[in-house]
């Protein structure tokens, strides 16, 4: 039997939940084992080369690149899977979500107290994303098939959705498997 | 004379005072009953209605029912679990609760109770509802994202000549908590501590001092909410 | 402190419990409570500020910022909106220069939406400083609008009056009852006050067995028996007990109570006495909603003209020891309050909070003294009761359902208005006798009651079959079902008191999925969860207006499932409903970019 793929990206994410993934310690030899990665910044390959079986989300959409890269996950995985607090529910970046656009920018690039742009110049480069209204969560711009929350979410968690997606077993869910935090 | 009430909850013959209500006549005999707005020692005001319980075959609130001679309760039923993991969705999504920067993480009561119900995310969409926070008075700060609107506070917390700190203004979804102003510049350090401690999310927060605890140590990190009674019985 | 607010407040005894006419009072003199004003009452009354606001904000016709000079309510409701609602509001915001919940640049407009305002049978309707405007045309607004800023008051340009007693003097009003069937109880002719005469004669217990036989249930939409709810509040122990009259009917669609206060006021007086008599209660109060105050001056009359004639006040009709007054508590624009307990909190100078129960009211009721609360139209069916006999009553109706029932009809039907009928009538004969073309749909009991279908309309009114309050309105072919249920999902999410979660929330998460599917955005699965989660209102809210909120939803589902259908695309699984276009305007603005998606 060919072995399961799998790709990851992040989004509006900070890499920690990447830095989860890797936590899972001495499992990720056996993780080897059971699969194959594509796209991903742990592959460092930049372009979907097969459709693969599952697609690991981190982070939410913030930006146009988000929702470009999240879309081409969804075209190019057969399972997506949304993997921490940023991809479910915005995270962290949402907090900016009740605060118009204009002001959070101002506050970045002009008036911050640690800020030093004298010519008062807003990032505006072609090649920079634009940013959304908001930060929304993934399952609003596509279909989402599971969700592993936490911030980043436990290596136990992420470990047992993985080997439960591969094996086709029922995850058990143990109290403190899982958090929001 | 005081008599006792006899009554089952899941089939389990319990006994309980008389005047006692629901939910802590099932504490004194081993079962958790999840709750969110009640407090014990306060008027209960079965707001959340997370106590939802099926007495008789009749859906009711724990908090505010008084246990009677011969009632069968259900408690632990798919079709409880279902409506109280609806409710604590709703609340998720009906404030902006990030628990990743919330002080109240791992201590917060409906945190723990979407834990206890495995709720991996609301199937609700977040709507990210515009919430203000206030920060004026010397004490405490509202920091209404996470408010759930169980007046806890509103009930427990009151002046030497009982007036009230709490109150809530407006209505429907767009209600919020306010802390009378004046009051406030006079509130003690134990008043704002007991706010504090009262608010079961991470609404209420006393200045000057916070994330005392360390992620791993705090009290639902290990342990499910409830458990403690079931274990004590 | 200003002296104004002491002598307010000194009126009402600086009770706290008096602090909707507290509010009523200062609004009337200066137009707003303003934040001096919420200091002031709260010095005096002796308690938090934040307890005034509580109550304040509760309700929709209190402000606490500057209103204009002229501040029009226009109605929102179903039958408003079928009627041109639209239309109106578009004239009012270009006449005012003003948009939709704001002041004009002058001060001198306050553009504003509400709640039913019971004008259902004579809509597009609006309040302008407490007058009300019926049948609203875009030439009236234009001339309304004109007149006032000429320096006009609303009250100068009535110009006709309706039937009845609207044309009374202390009334005056545009208003018209439409009063299009009279039946044998309610509208029949007969001095009530002979009813009087002879409870007198007889014990209350006497009067208790007669109502009880006459098996005439609440009228307000429950349908609890009165007879029994009077005999539980005699038998509960207090010194002081209460009759209150739930005058706040604010179901949309209803407006029968409105008809009655302005032609019978006496009955409604005179059923409080004998409940009075028959509970052994000293004190009444009329609860009125706010959009019924124009009937004030002429309901204080008609308690007045009681008084004077030994109806109300002490030893009435000669009788030692039979005392008993009423007085009017006037509401501030909240439909929770119809509910009887959260109509206690409001009579106590609280928000409008249902409360929990047991206990109830006839135990602990208005300030916890025990307290019958009925609706205005059970009262006036009550003097009929004592002067013919149970007998005669109950060979009226059907078998469980004695006597008549008023039915408020409106929309779709060529004469709408209030109706006398015996109960057991079917819904076809009632489309019928209001002259229904085309109906597609009937909404029978109004939001909280059910929306049905061609194959109910055999069905008939009666607490063994269809039990309504009496609101009926009617839709014809051309009508979208699901605007129909947007608008009563909306009145529900407007006027819910936010006490319980799942009704202060998940009624605004079943609006936002009701308007993916009217967006053309549903799925199927989004009617699946449509009625899963709407089936939980009913089990986990407190009160019936947060267990009726899904109604709409749930009822349409059940009885237009193919008006859903045509609107969900069937062959996806998913939509999103994220626009990225409109999603990245602000940003592009806001770092001065123009992109090309």
């Amino acid at each position: 039997m060919n072995k399961p793929i799998i790709a990851t990206t992040s989004l509006a994410g900070c890499f920690g939940c990447h830095m989860s993934i890797l936590d899972i310690d001495d499992k990720i030899l056996e993780l080897i084992e059971l699969v194959d990665f594509n796209k991903s910044p742990i592959t460092d390959i930049k372009k979907f080369t097969r459709t693969v079986d599952i697609g690991i989300i981190e982070g939410g959409c913030c930006n146009s690149e988000n929702i470009h890269i999240l879309k081409y996950f969804r075209d190019n995985c057969k399972t997506l899977v949304s993997l921490g607090e940023c991809a479910i529910m915005g995270g962290l970046p949402a907090m900016r979500n009740n605060i118009p656009i204009e002001e959070c920018l101002k506050e970045a690039y002009l008036d911050g107290p640690s800020t030093h742009n004298p010519e008062g110049i807003m990032p505006n480069d072609e090649e920079l994303p634009i940013l959304l209204n908001k930060v929304y969560p993934c399952h609003e711009i596509v279909k989402i098939d599971y969700f592993l929350p936490g911030c980043p979410p436990r290596a136990d968690l992420i470990w047992d959705a993985l080997t439960a997606l591969v094996t086709g077993e029922e995850m058990k869910l143990e109290y403190g498997v899982f958090k929001y935090d | 004379m005081n008599k006792n009430i006899t009554f089952t909850i899941d089939g389990k013959k319990c006994i309980a005072k008389q005047d006692q209500n629901i939910v802590e006549a099932a504490e004194d005999n081993g079962i958790y009953i999840p709750t969110l707005c009640h407090l014990k020692g306060i008027i209960p005001s079965g707001s959340c209605r997370i106590c939802n319980i099926k007495s008789n075959g009749r859906f009711m609130t724990a908090c505010t029912t008084k246990v009677q001679e011969g009632m069968v309760i259900e408690n632990n039923t798919e079709e409880i679990d279902e409506l109280r993991k609806i409710i604590i969705e709703t609340l998720f999504v009906s404030g902006n609760h990030y628990c990743p920067s919330c002080e109240k993480s791992g201590n917060c009561i409906l945190q723990a109770l979407a834990y206890k119900h495995r709720i991996m995310i609301p199937r609700f969409a977040y709507t990210f509802e515009v919430k203000q926070v206030d920060a004026t008075s010397p004490k405490i700060y509202l920091e209404r994202n996470r408010c759930v609107l169980c007046k806890r506070c509103v009930r427990s917390i009151k002046t030497k000549d009982n007036k009230n700190y709490f109150a809530i203004e407006g209505r429907g979804y767009t209600s919020q908590i306010i802390l009378d102003k004046k009051l406030a510049l006079n509130m003690s350090d134990e008043e704002a501590q007991i706010a504090m401690k009262n608010c079961p999310v991470g609404c209420i927060l006393k200045k000057e001092k916070g994330y005392i605890e360390a992620i791993g140590t705090r009290k639902y990190d290990k342990i499910e909410i409830g458990t403690e009674i079931e274990i004590e019985a | 402190m200003d002296n104004q607010i002491k002598n307010i407040t000194n009126k009402y005894l600086n009770s706290k419990h008096r602090l909707m006419d507290i509010f009523h009072d200062i609004q009337k003199k200066s137009g707003y409570i303003s934040e001096n004003d919420i200091k002031s009452i709260s010095e005096l009354l002796n308690i938090s500020s934040v307890d005034v606001i509580q109550t304040l904000s509760f309700y929709h016709f209190f402000k606490k910022k500057e209103n204009a000079k002229y501040n029009i309510y226009i109605n929102e409701s179903i039958v408003a909106q079928m009627y041109g609602h639209k239309r109106i509001l578009q004239a009012f915001e270009n006449a005012t220069k003003t948009k939709l919940n704001s002041i004009s640049a002058d001060g001198n407009f306050g553009l504003y939406s509400t709640s039913d305002i019971g004008m259902g049978d004579q809509e597009p309707a609006a309040i302008i400083n407490g007058v009300i405007f019926p049948k609203i045309t875009t030439y009236r607004v234009k001339e309304i609008i004109k007149e006032f800023r000429k320096g006009k008051s609303a009250q100068d340009l009535v110009n006709s009056f309706g039937d009845g007693h609207n044309q009374d003097n202390l009334i005056r009003s545009m208003v018209s009852n439409n009063l299009n069937r009279r039946g044998r109880v309610i509208f029949s002719g007969y001095n009530s006050e002979d009813a009087l005469d002879i409870i007198v004669d007889k014990t209350p217990e006497e009067i208790l067995h007669v109502i009880k036989e006459s098996n005439i249930r609440g009228r307000g939409g429950a349908g609890f028996p009165i007879g029994l709810k009077w005999q539980y509040c005699r038998q509960a122990t207090g010194k002081t007990k209460y009759i209150v009259c739930n005058a706040d009917e604010g179901e949309p669609g209803t407006f029968k109570d409105r008809v009655l206060l302005t032609e019978l006021p006496k009955r409604v007086i005179v059923g409080m006495i004998i409940a009075a008599y028959a509970v052994g209660a000293s004190k009444g109060i009329i609860y009125l909603r706010k959009e019924y105050d124009y009937l004030i001056p002429y309901l204080k009359n008609s308690l007045t003209e009681a008084e004077k004639n030994n109806l109300l006040g002490e030893s009435i009709k000669g009788r030692k020891g039979f005392n008993f007054d009423i007085r009017i508590q006037l509401g501030g624009g909240a439909y929770v309050c119809g509910e009887e307990t959260a109509l206690l909190e409001s009579c106590e100078g609280k928000r409008g909070e249902p409360r929990n129960r047991p206990p109830f009211p006839i135990e602990k009721g208005f300030l916890d003294n025990p307290t019958v609360i009925n609706n205005v139209e059970s009262l006036c069916a009550i003097p009929k009761i004592i002067c013919k006999g149970a007998e005669w009553y109950r060979s009226l109706g059907t078998k469980q359902s004695s006597g008549t029932k008023l039915l408020s009809i409106s929309g779709d039907v060529l004469y709408p208005g209030v109706f006398e009928v015996e109960w057991g009538m079917t819904i076809k004969d009632i489309i019928d006798m209001a002259g229904g073309l085309d109906t597609k749909a009937v909404q029978v009991g109004g939001p909280s009651g059910k929306l049905i279908s061609k194959k109910e309309f055999s069905r008939r009114i009666a607490y063994e079959d269809l039990s309504t309050g009496g609101a009926i309105i009617v839709f014809n072919k051309t009508r979208n079902i699901l605007d129909i249920v947007m608008n009563f999902t909306k009145f529900f999410i407007d006027e819910s008191c936010g006490s319980c979660a799942p009704c202060r929330y998940l009624t605004v998460i079943l609006k936002n999925k009701l308007q993916k599917i009217i967006d053309g955005k549903g799925v199927e699965n989004d009617l699946l969860e449509l009625k899963e989660w709407g089936k939980k209102m009913k089990i986990a809210n407190r009160c019936g207006l947060g267990q009726s909120a899904a109604n709409p939803i749930l009822t349409s589902l059940e009885n237009f499932r193919s008006d859903y259908e045509d609107a969900v695309q069937s062959d996806k699984k998913y939509i999103s409903s994220f626009d990225l276009e409109k999603s990245i305007l602000a940003g592009a603005k806001a770092a001065s970019r123009f992109p090309a998606v």
